[in-house]
């Protein structure tokens, strides 16, 4: 404030109006910030994931009379499970090699595969969950099983958005071809397809594998 | 974010010199393309039987009891899942030091170590309460 007053009529040596900031706002072109800001929301949403494992962590032993781990997992079923989501992985990759390439009969196609393996993940999830529930091992019954439901539910919730968003894309594709806006959003979905990858990593390891060892 | 911007002769220097080479090379590096390096079909089909190897080893060490040790296993198959979230984040998530200029490794590495923070302080503080609680704990059960 002193230094404006200082100076007698808040004009420079050129006789310009002072700033102490940019007047002018710089050039962005159209989403080129969009992958930043859509890489900052994963990793906010990692830490989503980082508090529904710490709360797994500190309640996963509290089995209150009930059923442990090691009696109501079923590694085969989560081996075919993680085997789902590595696919869709791959299918995933090679549509965006599709789409780079612009071939988009054959991108629509392996996303179409992508989003198959996403529902058989899903299936195999809520048959698992429908399992648990009917053996009366539900979240109701042990604090273990609640922090399961909640973590195990949360991801899940999370490939079904993906589902909904990758069938919205192929419609969008469909409808309006691979135009520049199309594609930014294929490559945001693609980031998200595979951080929901490296989040099942953590979960297999740390909840079934290690559940199934102690 | 907007700081990366603010100060674009710093982070272009080499360009400095020319005003409309600085310009052009400016745009085309905060063009949002660039961030993805997209890999290729090799480097995908590298991740994806990397990635099917760190998965299988450690469901097959679990399901076939290969370890004696319960702690043993737990820190192989720990260390196999990391290897295996690096695997996915270089050759799926095509992460490097330079997309962003850096900026999407700086938000990574400060939510690792949020994570790590978070994991290891709730686990760590809650297994001492939980160890300290214990005589009151019976005590109310007598």
């Amino acid at each position: 404030m002193s230094s404006v007053s200082l100076k007698k009529d808040g004009l420079d040596e050129k006789g310009e109006p002072l700033s102490f900031y940019q007047l002018e706002e710089h050039h962005h072109p159209e989403g080129s910030s969009t992958m930043l800001g859509f890489w900052m929301y994963l990793m906010s949403d990692c830490l989503i994931f980082a508090v529904l494992f710490a709360a797994y962590g500190v309640l996963g032993s509290s089995y209150a009379g009930g059923p442990t781990p090691k009696e109501i997992f079923e590694l085969p079923l989560v081996a075919v499970n993680t085997a789902m989501l590595l696919f869709s992985s791959i299918t995933y990759g090679f549509a965006m090699l599709s789409m780079e390439e612009g071939r988009q009969r054959i991108m629509q196609m392996w996303l179409a595969f992508t989003g198959l393996f996403g529902l058989c993940f899903l299936s195999i999830e809520m048959y698992e969950f429908a399992t648990l529930i009917h053996e009366g091992a539900g979240p109701t019954r042990s604090a273990f099983l609640s922090s399961f439901f909640t973590l195990v539910g949360t991801h899940g919730l999370h490939v079904t958005m993906g589902f909904i968003w990758l069938v919205t894309l192929m419609v969008q594709v469909q409808k309006h071809g691979l135009i520049a806006a199309n594609k930014r959003r294929l490559m945001c979905l693609s980031m998200f397809w595979h951080f929901l990858d490296v989040i099942w990593i953590g979960v297999f390891t740390f909840v079934y594998l290690m559940g199934s060892l102690r | 974010m907007t700081d990366r911007h603010a100060t674009p002769h710093d982070a272009h220097a080499e360009h400095a010199h020319d005003d409309h080479a600085h310009g052009h090379a400016h745009g085309h590096d905060d063009h949002g393309n660039d961030h993805a390096s997209h890999g290729t079909r090799g480097s995908y089909l590298k991740g994806f039987f990397l990635s099917v190897l760190l998965t299988a080893v450690p469901f097959w060490a679990v399901m076939t009891g290969a370890f004696k040790d319960p702690s043993t296993a737990a820190l192989v198959i720990m260390l196999f899942a990391v290897l295996q979230i690096i695997v996915h984040m270089i050759y799926f998530l095509h992460m490097n030091t330079k997309s962003e200029n850096g900026w999407t490794m700086m938000a990574l590495i400060f939510t690792i170590i949020l994570v790590v923070i978070t994991l290891s302080g709730s686990i760590w503080v809650m297994y001492h309460m939980n160890t300290n609680m214990m005589p009151m704990q019976a005590a109310v059960d007598m």
